[in-house]
């Protein structure tokens, strides 16, 4: 196991769209153990993607404490898809990628997620609250997206609409 | 040695390109800038920007002179040392309507201020029609001892006609 460095933003890794993972074979079990033991080394941290490491694979662990409403705790999520979502609401994130900053995100209020374990198995979990707030910020990261390509205005709450370039064309 | 910090602040009457020609005087003049708020308050437009610039402060002055004449604006500029990578986290937010009335604001924060808060961002804006303004405003800050506190001298507030509310704010880091 090592604790591999966080990259922080501008890696272009941080803004690429991942692979799926395909084979669970010992170079995964050595990214996930890696993975692990970064997050295990990163204080107040909920969780860790593999492009935080320079690994464009679509793994995330999440490790949101009870004390914080987790249903889960501890969890490796594998080529996760959000399969459905329900209702939105407003926080605040930060990332270890963008240290001294933080800033409020409008996200679903609770999500079914399915996703392999480190065996391959198809899963299946829902997450509410905070701990689905963690899963959606680690899958974008999965996506090439920051919390910073999501961020609401400080004055207003407002729900942002599509990106003006988005509608284009 | 390291350029030092200003605090510029600018007012003006809000009109288009305030923004764009102030910052392009600036980094015509070699100023490097940091953290700012800008908004329109009251149709005034409003900047308080951290300028890094070799110079004096009269020359920082000089140097957005012609664009403060032409655009008709009044500038200000504070010698500062400033503190960079070093943002505090807000745990709580208050947001406090009412009635608009004097003092409300005094009384709000002198209460939360006795209640241990620590205000690091305030914003208020007068809405509501011109015969019933209502006064709306958006408190973030550190609650140094504890949310029981603050909520017992919001509660305070309510019978006063100022309706308060009180929410945690956690920050997730991932």
């Amino acid at each position: 196991m090592t604790v591999r460095d966080i990259l922080l933003h501008p890696s272009p890794c941080l803004k690429q769209v991942s692979e799926p993972v395909l084979t669970f074979d010992q170079n995964l079990q050595q990214l996930l153990s890696d993975l692990d033991e970064t997050l295990a080394m990163a204080p107040g941290c909920v969780g860790i993607a593999a492009p935080q490491i320079g690994i464009n694979r679509r793994v995330v662990f999440t490790d949101v404490k009870q004390a914080k409403g987790s249903q889960h705790g501890r969890l490796l999520l594998i080529n996760p898809e959000i399969i459905r979502h329900e209702g939105m609401v407003r926080g605040r994130e930060g990332c270890l990628s963008v240290p001294d900053f933080t800033g409020n995100v409008i996200r679903a209020e609770t999500i079914v997620v399915q996703a392999q374990d480190g065996a391959g198995q198809q899963q299946s979990f829902e997450f509410s609250g905070f701990e689905a707030r963690v899963v959606q910020h680690e899958i974008d990261h999965l996506d090439g997206l920051l919390f910073l390509d999501r961020l609401v205005s400080r004055r207003h709450d407002l729900f942002r609409r599509k990106n003006y370039r988005d509608t284009q064309g | 040695m390291a350029k030092k910090w200003y605090m510029l602040t600018v007012i003006g009457k809000d009109r288009l390109g305030i923004v764009s020609h102030v910052t392009a005087a600036l980094y015509d003049g070699g100023c490097n800038l940091g953290e700012a708020t800008m908004a329109r308050l009251g149709g005034n437009f409003t900047i308080m920007l951290m300028v890094q610039f070799d110079g004096s402060r009269q020359a920082l002055l000089q140097q957005i002179e012609p664009v403060v004449q032409s655009l008709d604006l009044h500038a200000h500029v504070n010698s500062i040392s400033a503190e960079l990578h070093h943002h505090l986290l807000p745990d709580v937010r208050i947001s406090v309507y009412g009635a608009d009335r004097a003092g409300i604001v005094a009384q709000v924060t002198t209460a939360l201020t006795e209640a241990g808060l620590n205000i690091l961002d305030l914003e208020s804006d007068v809405a509501g029609s011109e015969q019933e303004p209502i006064y709306i405003m958006t408190i973030e800050g550190q609650a140094g001892e504890g949310m029981a506190s603050l909520q017992a001298a919001l509660d305070v507030m309510a019978d006063q006609g100022i309706e308060t509310s009180l929410t945690a704010i956690e920050t997730m880091i991932a």
